[in-house]
């Protein structure tokens, strides 16, 4: 058991604790915030998986950007707080049973997995290494994805003007923000 | 030495069977939005893991295009979510029956 074994699995049980608070909370509020230190976690773990850029990166843009679009988003919508929490049992419980099968199977199979054996040894990719692999590499997919982004953004403006831009169904409109 | 890389497939697996149950089980557009980030945050994490197992950076590639792509998907989400909201004033997935 080495120190970095150590790290890891309290980094795994943090990771496992704040995202079962994450989605059990009834407060969309608390359940975001749950879940940003679940991120964090994440982003250690990433470190000590030898991928500090991508460290980085998971701060800035899940516990960062994302996460934080997210509280907006809940902050600014009057939810109903009142009423069930979940759905019926009935309602997902095939889906559950689905579910505890895969959850079976997985780790049967991981258990019998031949390289199970395997222990990863630390290794750290530089940031200025893994940024000239990304872009010798995957430069066109680099392209793509910035595509994808700009689509991303033009979409979700229009999805927030149009509502405005329709008098004709303004009347069906409850909640103007 | 950190650990078998079966603990980190063990790990990532739960993760994203919570995010599934988020997603299946909870009655809110924006809980069932957070669900798909933790689901892609555990394959992020067993990204990562491959890569250190096989030693080969294409993991860690595909993990930036994972966040890329949640980037995306979770503003478009969050849009669509405000304009149902505008529409509807819910966001119970069970209040959107105007075609019913």
């Amino acid at each position: 058991m080495t120190i970095y074994s150590i790290i890891f699995y309290l980094l795994a049980i943090l990771i496992l604790v704040t995202t079962g608070l994450a989605i059990s909370r009834r407060d969309m509020v608390h359940a975001v915030v749950y879940l940003i230190f679940s991120f964090f976690g994440s982003a250690m773990l990433f470190y000590l998986l030898g991928a500090p850029f991508l460290a980085v990166l998971e701060v800035i843009i899940y516990a960062g950007a994302i996460m934080v679009l997210f509280l907006f988003i809940v902050m600014m919508l009057k939810v109903e707080t009142a009423g069930e929490r979940l759905f019926p049992l009935s309602q997902w419980l095939p889906a559950a049973g689905c579910g505890v099968v895969y959850l079976v199977l997985g780790l049967a199979l991981v258990a019998a997995d031949p390289g199970r054996h395997s222990v990863l040894i630390t290794a750290r990719a530089e940031p200025g290494a893994f940024g000239q692999f990304i872009f010798q590499k995957h430069w066109l997919s680099i392209e793509i994805v910035s595509l994808l982004l700009l689509v991303a953004v033009i979409g979700a403006l229009l999805l927030a003007r149009r509502a405005k831009k329709d008098p004709a169904r303004r009347g069906t409109i409850e909640g103007e923000l | 030495m950190i650990v078998p890389f079966n603990h980190v497939l063990i790990l990532a697996g739960l993760l994203f069977l919570m995010g599934i149950f988020c997603v299946v089980a909870r009655r809110s557009l924006i809980m069932i939005l957070l669900g798909v980030e933790v689901m892609l945050n555990a394959a992020a994490i067993l990204l990562v893991g491959a890569s250190l197992r096989w030693q080969n950076l294409d993991g860690q590639a595909i993990v930036l295009f994972v966040f890329a792509i949640a980037a995306a998907e979770v503003s478009v989400g969050l849009a669509l979510i405000v304009w149902a909201y505008r529409r509807t004033g819910s966001i119970n997935p069970e209040n959107y029956n105007i075609l019913k």
